[in-house]
């Protein structure tokens, strides 16, 4: 008895977290599934009606938008904020004589919560308050910066606030990966006489993959979870041209008590996000295996 | 470090000149993101310490011409969250309350799930790795409904043990894939002879992996504070009067949507509530790059 | 942390009296949290603690209800709803629907609730037959709002037809002032659309549209003008306007930028409590048409258990709508009290106008409940509609295209 629980010990310990996950967010996501088949409306029904959910949201001109926000804001939030992290992560590895106090600088914006950015950007995009007119005050007349209340210009700004709030944080991890490339290699490269620039791009950078892992994985997380920033800086408008995904869930759901369109809207949601992660996290920890 | 700015003797032959202006432009470079940073909180703060009149007839940037404190106190004990107006003061000790459990409850679990992932390999451990990864991804408005199901069952519904459930459950993702990328890169063999001088399980790991793990346990810690912390959403469906984390009092403050709005007060209160999160990254930013370093982020 | 050690208080004290004599008690969840709401709630709560009933506040901000909503929905599916809940028209009925509403009928019938409540009201606070809600005031969302010294330096006076306003905004123009103040958030947009489709299309137009959801109405030429008024009114305010609060839009009358605002009567207390006062430095109207576009803000009861809770929720039934409370909170929060008995004296120029109006358009049957303050359709109807609206509003859409836009939207709303 007491070699089988020896032997178990491992899978026994992992249990518990397993089996919360299998069912906190596996099985919420069947019941996601099932509900988006329903005509559930203020509470959840659970007679299962056929696709008729997924033909409405299929037919509201709102998702079209909102799923095309998605990719917009997903692929620019992820790729700027991967290059940009990438870019302060070097510049602050040529020992910079104040790093620790720009490292806070460029880190502490993560700390906040995206009410608090949403309204912070809020102010600072909003084109009579904010930085088109400062600028104006200084005497460009025609300096505009009014993309906050343009309906096709709009989602840049939850980029940009999206932007502002992670690249920090995606600039450590960049920075402590640098860090822990092996010196050696790099001493050898620049012996030989390799450029600087030369060492990153052929060296470093390639030497990083499992960082751009882990990178993506906050990013993305980030992504879905920006609820809150949407709705704190642009409440989805104007109009609902920075509507996202969540943001129409949350408000079929919350708003007009239409479970079931939030059901449907979610599943869509979760499906992106299976077919951009998995082949990502296949491939990754595939190769690492070996 | 990467030293590679200190190479004096490079055969390109940079001038000094060259190099000098390149340290310049770096510095410049830095700086002026430094200021993109910056930018919002400075706001926040020249805000909050100005009074009404000003913030209407002022500019966004501009210094406070007077200095006022009041929408500091107000925020902070008299500011109205509904009936009461005794400001976040009441909520700030809910969510420490929420907050600190839930933090050490789910960086113990995420530590000995990434030790048994990254060095028990069994038949099938990556997959469930990956499976219990993609919980990472959920968005939170997805589970709400159920959970509430869930919680009004087990009896915890709008507890302060309610909330910690809720959120220990859903770091579970983070806090697994930290350690777990941590402790892959501590060698198997530490492991094996471990086990040929006869030690278990948990001894292995509370005398050899525990003692390596500050680094990785401040980036976990950071992490998932922040998140706890800062979470909305779980805070505002699952508490009761009574049990309300402070994002629930700020957005009563800030999201008001009649009644004069006092911007002031409004940025004083949201400072206010990142407080402490700004504290733990000003104050262990360096620890996070450390244990960011040491291996944490490498398979 | 009060409240939690009051709750406990009681706790104790009803466990140890055996619960012979239930004392009230009350979990409130709503979401008037600013300054002058919260002032005019405690006012409830001091009337409910003098009875000798115990409140627990239980506020969510935000979105006119839906953070409140996104927390009783978890509560109520947890078991564990709120005593009292703030919501107000068809979503009554949709919650007891689901089977989660308590009744309170023999409240309403001691205290006489049908005599001394307007018809249409009533309705709305009754779920198959028996009470379920406590109706707390009446909002008139149809005003037009005018800074009183820049209408009369430009000649103008409040217009009393759509092609007045027009002819009014372009004179305001061309002397450089905004003429309609205008915050650009959604349901702002749906505000000001109400109040055009009020005057172009008529009570019975309008009952039809967007009460009866009736197609033809919904497709017709009317509702096509209103669309190219919507489009004119577009045209009318500043470039800043998007996301706007609306109380800022206020500010922007009051300060003689602009000149109008389409708004509710809570903006009265926007004026007021900037000392502008009414008839002199602001004048009130409704807007161009016949027609009282009415939300009314109440407490719906949920299904509790617990002596205490229900004695709670009879108590707080019957001090809503309570004369004194009823007076009371009207003159904090602007409104005019649902109770047709009380005495206006002490309510300014414009309330006393709007309880006129109230009574008579409820005596011509004009009185229409607010689509764009949900007191007219079910949320995902309402919220459908507008959509339509404010994607309008913020792009170039035509009008034709918009109506087809509005019928699609409504049938996929169903």
């Amino acid at each position: 008895m007491t070699k089988w629980l020896e032997e178990n010990t491992p899978k026994l310990v992992l249990a518990p977290s397993f089996i919360a996950i299998l069912v906190f967010v596996y099985g919420f996501i069947a019941w996601t599934a099932w509900v988006s088949m329903t005509r559930s409306r203020l509470l959840p029904k659970y007679e299962i009606e056929g696709f008729i959910q997924y033909d409405r949201l299929f037919a509201s001109p709102r998702w079209d938008t909102a799923f095309g926000n998605l990719f917009i804001f997903g692929t620019l939030f992820i790729v700027i904020a991967m290059i940009l992290g990438l870019v302060l992560a070097i510049l602050l590895d040529q020992n910079i004589r104040t790093e620790g106090a720009i490292r806070t600088i460029y880190l502490y914006p993560m700390a906040l919560s995206m009410i608090v950015t949403g309204t912070a950007w809020k102010w600072i995009l909003n084109p009579g308050l904010g930085l088109q007119a400062m600028v104006r005050g200084w005497g460009f007349e025609d300096f505009t910066f009014d993309w906050l209340v343009d309906p096709d210009m709009a989602i840049y700004t939850i980029v940009l606030a999206a932007i502002w709030q992670s690249s920090g944080f995606v600039m450590a991890l960049f920075l402590a990966g640098l860090r822990s490339v092996d010196e050696e290699i790099i001493k050898a490269a620049q012996v030989d006489g390799i450029p600087t620039w030369r060492v990153y791009t052929a060296i470093i950078i390639p030497s990083m993959a499992p960082i751009f892992l882990s990178a993506f994985i906050v990013l993305s997380h980030l992504a879905i979870k920006s609820f809150d920033l949407v709705i704190a800086l642009t409440g989805g408008g104007p109009g609902y041209a920075t509507d996202l995904p969540a943001t129409y869930m949350y408000a079929m759901a919350f708003s007009r008590g239409d479970i079931g369109q939030a059901a449907s809207s979610a599943m869509i949601m979760m499906l992106v996000v299976f077919a951009i992660v998995v082949p990502y996290l296949y491939s990754e920890l595939r190769s690492k295996d070996g | 470090m990467a030293d590679l700015s200190v190479s004096a003797a490079s055969p390109t032959g940079q001038s000094q000149t060259g190099k000098i202006a390149l340290r310049w432009s770096l510095y410049t470079l830095l700086c002026l993101f430094a200021l993109f940073y910056l930018l919002p909180l400075f706001v926040m703060l020249t805000t909050s310490l100005k009074s009404l009149d000003e913030i209407r007839t002022g500019d966004l940037i501009s210094l406070p011409r007077e200095v006022t404190f009041d929408a500091w106190r107000t925020a902070w004990s008299g500011a109205c969250t509904g009936i009461q107006c005794e400001g976040v003061r009441p909520y700030f000790w809910n969510s420490v309350l929420i907050a600190i459990p839930g933090v050490a409850i789910s960086t113990l679990l995420g530590a000995m799930n990434g030790y048994v992932v990254a060095q028990w390999r069994f038949r099938g451990a990556n997959i469930i790795f990956s499976l219990m990864l993609f919980g990472c991804f959920i968005p939170f408005q997805v589970v709400l409904l159920p959970m509430a199901r869930v919680l009004g069952m087990m009896g915890i519904a709008g507890t302060i043990p309610g909330l910690i459930f809720v959120h220990v459950i859903y770091g579970l993702g983070f806090t697994t894939l930290f350690f777990r990328n941590y402790y892959v890169s501590i060698p198997a063999d530490l492991t094996k002879a471990a086990k040929v001088d006869g030690a278990g399980f948990f001894r292995i790991f509370w005398s050899i992996f525990l003692p390596l793990s500050l680094p990785i346990i401040v980036v976990t810690v950071i992490w998932q504070f922040t998140q706890i912390w800062n979470d909305f959403l779980f805070g505002v469906s699952f508490s009761q009067a009574g049990t309300q984390p402070v994002t629930v009092a700020l957005n009563n403050i800030v999201n008001s949507t009649t009644g004069v709005k006092e911007y002031n007060v409004d940025m004083a209160a949201a400072i206010i509530a990142a407080l402490p999160t700004l504290f733990v990254y000003v104050v262990a930013g360096k620890y996070f790059v450390r244990g960011l370093t040491a291996g944490s982020v490498k398979g | 942390m009060k409240s939690y050690a009051l709750s406990i208080a009681c706790g104790v004290a009803l466990g140890t009296s055996g619960a012979a004599f239930a004392e009230p008690q009350a979990e409130v969840l709503h979401y008037w949290t600013s300054g002058g709401e919260a002032k005019s709630v405690a006012v409830l709560q001091e009337e409910f603690a003098a009875n000798g009933g115990t409140w627990t506040d239980m506020p969510v901000a935000g979105g006119g209800g839906d953070a409140a909503m996104t927390a009783l929905r978890a509560r109520v599916l947890s078991g564990n709803a709120p005593t009292a809940v703030q919501l107000k028209g068809p979503a009554i009925q949709e919650w007891y629907e689901e089977g989660v509403l308590a009744d309170i009928s023999a409240v309403a019938e001691a205290n006489n609730w049908e005599a001394v409540l307007p018809a249409s009201i009533a309705g709305h606070m009754k779920c198959e037959g028996s009470w379920c809600a406590a109706p707390v005031n009446v909002h008139r969302v149809d005003w037009i709002w005018a800074n009183a010294n820049v209408l009369e330096a430009n000649g103008i006076e409040m217009p009393t037809s759509w092609e007045a306003f027009n002819a009014a905004a372009d004179k305001l123009q061309a002397a450089g002032i905004i003429p309609l103040a205008h915050g650009g958030q959604a349901w702002q947009d749906a505000t000001v659309f109400e109040a055009v489709a009020l005057g172009i299309l008529g009570a019975e137009g309008f009952h039809k549209a967007f009460v009866e959801l009736d197609k033809d109405t919904l497709t017709s030429d009317a509702m096509v003008a209103t669309f190219d008024q919507m489009r004119k009114m577009r045209g009318y305010v500043d470039p800043n306007f998007s996301g706007r609060d609306w109380n800022l839009a206020t500010a922007m009358v009051m300060n003689g930028e602009a000149a109008f605002q389409i708004m509710g009567d809570w903006a009265k207390g926007e004026f007021m409590a900037a000392g502008k006062a009414p008839g002199e430095d602001f004048l009130c109207a409704s807007t161009p048409g016949d027609g009282f576009l009415y939300n009314v803000d109440s407490f719906a009861m949920f299904e509790v258990g617990g002596a205490d809770k229900q004695a709670g929720q009879a108590l707080l039934a019957e001090l809503v709508v309570g004369k004194n409370f009823q007076k009371v909170f009207n003159l904090n929060k602007g409104s005019i009290p649902a109770r047709t008995d009380v005495p206006l004296d002490e309510f300014d120029s414009c309330a006393v106008l709007s309880a006129a109006d109230m009574a008579a358009s409820s005596d011509n049957g004009s009185l229409l409940p607010s689509y764009a303050h949900g007191m007219a359709l079910r949320g995902a109807q309402a919220g459908a509609i507008t959509d339509v609206v404010t994607a309008h509003f913020n792009s170039d859409m035509s009008s034709a295209d918009a109506v087809q836009m509005l019928a699609d939207a409504v049938a996929n709303s169903m």
